[in-house]
Order: C-alpha cells, then structure tokens, then sequence
C-alpha cells in the first residue's frame, strides 16, 4: 500500500534556505528511495520526494523549472490517476519522454518523487496527478504550463471539506499564479464551468451523448446549483453523478460551449469503452479496456491535456492501445478458472456508476464489495447511505460484504432489500475474496467493488493466488 | 448569510412522493397503519448520508406491516401536516443559507403547528442548527433560526470530527448508548427548555465543553451524530416510531424486528477506542 496518503498537507513553507545543491539532494533522494525497496518499506514510492521536500522546501520549484517542457497537472475527485496514464501513454507515442508520479502519490512528496524518479532529471515534461486539496499548494511551487481539472465529486468530507470551498480555493490559487497555467475543465461540470469562466481562453471538454441520459439526477449528486443565483439548474441531460448538460432558468447563465467533446459512446460491459473524440479540427475513434461512463470522461480529460501540450490526438489513440496490451484486458486477473474484476469505488458516485457498469452485464452478479475506513480511504463511512445500492435489488447471485467497516457495509445492504443475498460478512479481505471466488461456478465473474485501500488487499490477495494456482497447474 | 433567490426546481427533480406496501403484512401492528414521513430539503440537506435515516424509519415500519407514506418536500413546497415524523439533515454551507430562508419564511408556522399536535421531528447537523433559535456565524452576524429547541450555535474556528459513542439521557432509556461520527463547526447550548439526548463517552458532542450530545424538547429532537445512525442505534429508530405512530394511534404494538445485524454494527462501534 502507498503511504502517501497519509501525509497531511503542510501548511507554509518554511523560511530557511540549505546550503547544498539540488545534484546532492537528488542523489540523497534517490539513495533513500533505494533504500526504501530494498528494506521493502512500501513500494520506495514517496521516500526520497519525502526527504528533499523536508530537507530543501524550495526543491519542488527547482525540479520543476528543470524540466524543458514544463509541467502539466491534473487534478479533481476521480480519475486523476487514470487521466494521468493516459496522457503518459500519449506522450510516449509522440516520442516524448515524461516524468510522472508513482500511482497515488499525489501529496508534495509524491509530486518530487515523480520528478526524481525513472526519466525525471532528463525528462521533456512532467505529468503529475495532484490530490485535489493539495493543487492550492502545489501551483505557486511547480508554476504548472498546464492544468486538467477532472470533476469534484463528495470524498472524504471528513478530510477534504465541501466542495465548494475547495473550488473557490482552486480558483483563489490559479488567480494568483505568476503565471496562470493553460486551463482545461470538464464543463459539464458546473462548479467546474465557473472556476474556469474565470480564466481567459479555458480549453472546454464534455459529453455530447443522449443515449447516455440518466433522465433524472441521482441522490448522489452535488453541484447542482446555479453559482450565479443559487437556483437549481435546470438539466437537460445528467451522465453520472451531477455531470451533464444543464442551464439556470432563473439567471440565464450557462456554461460555455465545448471545444473537446465525446460522441457515440459504446459501453462495452464491464469491460471497455469505445468512444469518438471531437474538437472543431480533430477526430479519433478510441477504445480504452476501463470500463463505464467514467472512463469515457477519463478518455477526454487526458485529450484535453494532449490538446494543451500539443500531441496529436492520433497519438493519444496509439497511447490506449499500449495501456492495453500493458494491462490486460479490464484489469481482470483469472484464479482457479474464474475472473476477477476489481473495480475501485471510493465515493457515492463512484460506487453509482461502478454499479451501472456491472448491471450491464447479462447475468446474476457475484459481489465481493470491500469498505474500508482507514485515512487514505476516509474514516467516515456515512456516505455509503448516499449510494444507491437498491438498484442491485432482483440483479445478485452472491455478496460477500468485507473490508474494515463491513458490518456497516452489510446493514446498508440489508436497508437496501439484500439481506438474501448477503453470503458472508468478514473484515479480513483476503478470506472473505477466497470465499467469494468459491460462490462463483467455474468460469464465472466475480466483481470486486472495493475502496482505496481494500483495492491494494484484493490486488495481492489476487497476485498471491495467481501465482500459487500457476505453480500447482492449470486447474488446481 | 443571505440568499437571493428561491426555487427554480428543476423538472427532473420536483417534490416526490413515494408509497410503499408492507412486504409482510400486518404482523403484530394495527390493521391498516400508515406511516407518513415528510423529507425536508432531500436534495440539499443530505451530504453525509443522513437519508439513510429516512430508509431506516421506512423499512422498519415496512418490516413491521406498515404502509409507508415519504413526502419530499423542498425549497418552495409547502409542507404538508399530515406527517407522523419530519426529517431535516445538515447540509454545504451554500445550501443551508438557502435552506435557512426558506424554512423560516415558507414552514416555520406549519413545522410549530405539526410538533404542538404531536409529530415527531428528527433533525441532524445544520437541521439541528436551523431548528435552534440562533445560530452565531464567524463574523458575529446572527441568523433567527425557528426557534422550536431553546438551543444557541455559535459558530467557532476548528472543525469538531471523529466518532462518538454517548450516554442515553432519554427518560426511559437509561443504559442504552448512541454510537455515530460528528464533523461540525457549531458549537450548540441547551437552554433551559432543552434536555440533552445523550452524554458524550467518546467524542465532542453539542459543543466539547459541557459532555451533552443533541437536545429534546417534546417531540424535537435534534443531534451531531450524522450520516445515518438510526440504522446503527435501532433502539433509537424503535422510540421514535412509537412515538411518531402515538399521535395518530391510541394503542399498538410494535413487532420486534431480528435486529442481530445492527446491534453487531452497535456493538463494534461502541467497542472503538
């Protein structure tokens, strides 16, 4: 598990200068990043940005403004890291060689990890995924060439306060940049729209697909609120969560038109998502093995961080193909002749829509759904009653209810009418997982609906029986 | 705070109503018993999971043979009185303003008139807030609240976060413990015509100086602990049924409910340390 998280974010900087060069540092950081692994202390991913953030509190700027074609950060509640990849994936095809972050690490340290380490001291750009209550901080020190902002979503309420705190925070920020970084914003969210109304020439991108229309809002749904006046916004089409295609009725505001959009979005099940990306000059058909709506906005997100740094869109097609044969078709892993999903769901909406995903699937699901409530997860878990778990209602074979907070998990099911369905409720992931892959008759799915720091369990609980059923055989 | 304008619901999310059979018939309840229950502001009052409350009261008196009646009611709505329990949660600061203005011109009247006739009100957070007298932001700016608690919030630097485990102080339920997660800013005072819900074992409560959790005033009753707790204190969700269903029913009986599910959640939680 990454224990990046876990880092509060400073508050200041300290005013004190060291005497030593950046060379000496990076090697120091470097050094203790070895170290890290070889004393297998967590993956070594945030150690050495760690120890030249706490040792050299200007490091941070002086890494960035090495990089020759400055830095891009992306940022929002979901799909940074996915996005992030993405654009990495694009970069490469277009014979760039970039400096990114290790998955998750997106605290200040993870940030000078991600320009220390693999291409980062020869590397062309840098492509960094930043936690969204950290960009505040993380714009004044790296002075960013662009920024990507995904969506705000609830998360961790607890931890990273109320949304629209934190977008006025965003936007207090970017006014205040030196240089004011190139903006792309998903417009199709509200809150989102308006920050970046604030800033000339803001790169637009959304969804342009009736076919995907939920028809109403769900119960998970924040920003519907009209910045302007604070009436309701009036939506003509909502995709996921409060993403959608909207206007007040009662002021007249709307938001601007797109400049990247989606169309003909082709939900492949659980398992891919084909969709064709449009600007006024540009069209590519992509396909990414992630599945549901949220990948499709994962997909325009990092198009639009392509469209900021210049690469091609045909590049960004050959990037998703790489990630494809990289990692597997879905991310699904086989064990003892069954496949395992592993899908990531770590807020309201996006437990709604990793639920949409799986209902798209012919058949009676198998459910293994993990809650975690440790800090990188968030250590209140009331938002589980903001999720719509009623709508698996007639839809389960089997659920297995797991992680740290599983009885809370397991009497949310029961108040969503699925009681019956509940097989086993255990905190111990790794059991409860051999459990579940037991209910699932041979060559069946089962879909692993896990939280941050559960995914990580599943993931090696998953690799562990990978590898033993491989050393006994085919079919153990 | 202030807010400018009201209203322009959306047509995708105008006031709902929603009926519900009980799945089991009547087992042990009246024939033919109703429970209505009036959702204030479900769509701005809800960003903890405190609707899950309202399920919790539904699915109980459902599991109990009782028809389920769920009023949502929102800014502009009037509020229907024909209600047995009345639900406000806590919700962003955006919302609350708009909220505030709106409960205090459009429902203060009915809301008193429902509680003087003896129906339960439930309230969470900034609902707790809002039902209070005063409520003391940062800036020393003073908003009315509506005034049915004899209770005061000020507003204070710091955030109050983390689990709670408290103390029944209900008259009847002596012995018995609340177990949920607070995060307010508020820091509330009972006066004189408030009783406190609970004493504080774990946690803050009402203002983490005088050990009280929430407050009661006849039929009122308001709490930090948000999210949905009723689901976690079944005790509480039972009391406030009963007392919900006495107004408009002389005598019955609740079932009891295999609760072994929910007093295992009660139970780790109040195990926490």
């Amino acid at each position: 598990m990454s224990s990046s998280r876990r880092e509060q974010p400073p508050v200041g900087e300290p005013k004190r200068r060291l005497g030593f060069g950046l060379g000496a540092l990076v090697g120091a950081g470097r050094a203790a990043g070895a170290l890290s692994r070889v004393l297998g202390r967590g993956a070594g991913s945030t150690i050495p940005g760690k120890l030249v953030v706490a040792v050299a509190p200007g490091a941070l700027a002086s890494l960035a403004s090495r990089i020759p074609g400055g830095v891009l950060l992306v940022s929002g509640t979901n799909g940074k890291t996915t996005t992030t990849r993405m654009i990495v994936a694009a970069a490469g095809r277009a014979g760039l060689a970039p400096a990114t972050n290790p998955a998750g690490a997106n605290l200040l340290s993870g940030l000078a990890t991600g320009l220390l380490a693999g291409p980062g001291w020869k590397a062309d750009l840098g492509l960094l995924e930043v936690d969204e209550a950290v960009l505040p901080l993380a714009v004044p020190r790296l002075r960013p060439k662009a920024l990507v902002l995904t969506n705000l979503f609830r998360d961790q309420l607890d931890r990273y306060g109320e949304l629209d705190t934190l977008g006025e925070k965003w936007r207090e920020a970017l006014a205040a940049a030196e240089r004011i970084p190139a903006l792309a914003v998903n417009a199709d969210d509200p809150l989102l729209a308006t920050v970046g109304q604030a800033f000339p020439g803001t790169l637009n991108f959304g969804l342009r697909d009736a076919r995907h229309d939920l028809g109403r809002l769900p119960h998970a749904s924040d920003s519907q609120y009209c910045r302007t006046c604070r009436a309701h916004l009036d939506y003509r089409r909502v995709y996921l969560g409060h993403l959608g295609e909207y206007a007040c009725t009662a002021c007249g505001w709307r938001p601007p038109a797109l400049d990247l959009w989606g169309e003909e979005v082709e939900l492949m099940g659980a398992r891919a998502v084909a969709l064709t990306v449009r600007t006024e000059e540009e069209s590519v058909r992509v396909e990414v093995d992630a599945p549901g709506l949220y990948s499709a906005y994962n997909v325009l997100a990092a198009a639009a961080g392509c469209r900021l740094l210049g690469i091609p869109l045909a590049a960004l097609a050959g990037g998703l193909a790489d990630m494809r044969s990289a990692f597997g078709r879905g991310g699904s892993m086989s064990v003892r002749g069954r496949h395992v999903f592993p899908l990531l769901a770590k807020n309201p909406t996006g437990f709604d829509e990793v639920m949409r995903t799986v209902l798209q699937e012919e058949q009676r699901l198998f459910l293994l759904i993990c809650l975690n409530d440790r800090i990188a997860d968030g250590r209140d878990v009331s938002w589980i009653w903001d999720v719509d778990f009623e709508r698996l209602a007639g839809r389960c074979a089997g659920i297995v209810a797991s992680g740290t907070r599983a009885l809370d998990l397991a009497v949310r099911l029961k108040y969503a009418g699925l009681q019956a369905d509940i097989v086993e409720v255990g905190s111990d992931i790794p059991a409860m997982l051999e459990r579940a892959i037991d209910l699932v008759p041979d060559g069946g799915t089962l879909f692993a609906v896990v939280t941050y720091t559960a995914l990580h369990e599943v993931r090696g609980a998953l690799r562990a029986g990978h590898e033993r059923s491989a050393a006994l055989g085919p079919r153990a | 705070m202030s807010a400018d304008t009201c209203g322009g619901q959306s047509e995708l999310d105008k006031r709902g109503a929603r009926e519900i059979e009980g799945a089991q018939g009547p087992r042990g309840a009246e024939q033919g018993m109703q429970l209505r229950i009036c959702h204030l502001y479900p769509e701005l009052m809800s960003t903890y999971g405190d609707r899950g409350n309202v399920i919790a009261l539904e699915r109980r008196a459902e599991w109990s043979g009782m028809r389920v009646r769920t009023d949502e009611v929102s800014v502009g709505d009037a509020l229907p009185e024909d209600c047995d329990f009345y639900f406000i949660g806590g919700g962003q600061d955006l919302a609350q303003g708009t909220v505030a203005e709106d409960l205090c011109r459009e429902k203060a009247g009915a809301l008193r008139r429902v509680w003087d006739a003896g129906a339960v009100i439930f309230s969470i957070c900034g609902g707790y807030q809002l039902l209070g007298r005063a409520y003391r932001d940062a800036h020393g700016g003073l908003l009315e609240g509506i005034g049915i608690l004899d209770v005061e919030t000020v507003a204070r630097p710091g955030r109050l976060i983390g689990d709670v485990v408290a103390r029944s102080a209900l008259e009847g339920s002596e012995g018995k413990t609340l177990v949920g997660f607070e995060n307010h800013g508020g820091r509330t005072y009972l006066g004189p015509e408030a009783r406190p819900l609970a004493r504080v074992v774990r946690g803050a409560g009402n203002n983490g100086g005088d050990g009280t959790e929430g407050a009661v005033q006849g039929t009122c009753y308001g709490t930090y602990l948000h999210g949905a707790m009723l689901p976690k204190n079944p005790w509480l969700a039972d009391h406030l049924l009963r007392r919900a269903l006495a107004r408009r029913h002389s005598s019955f009986e609740l079932p009891s409910l295999d609760d072994s599910l929910e007093e295992r959640l009660h139970a780790s939680r109040t195990a926490i340390r």
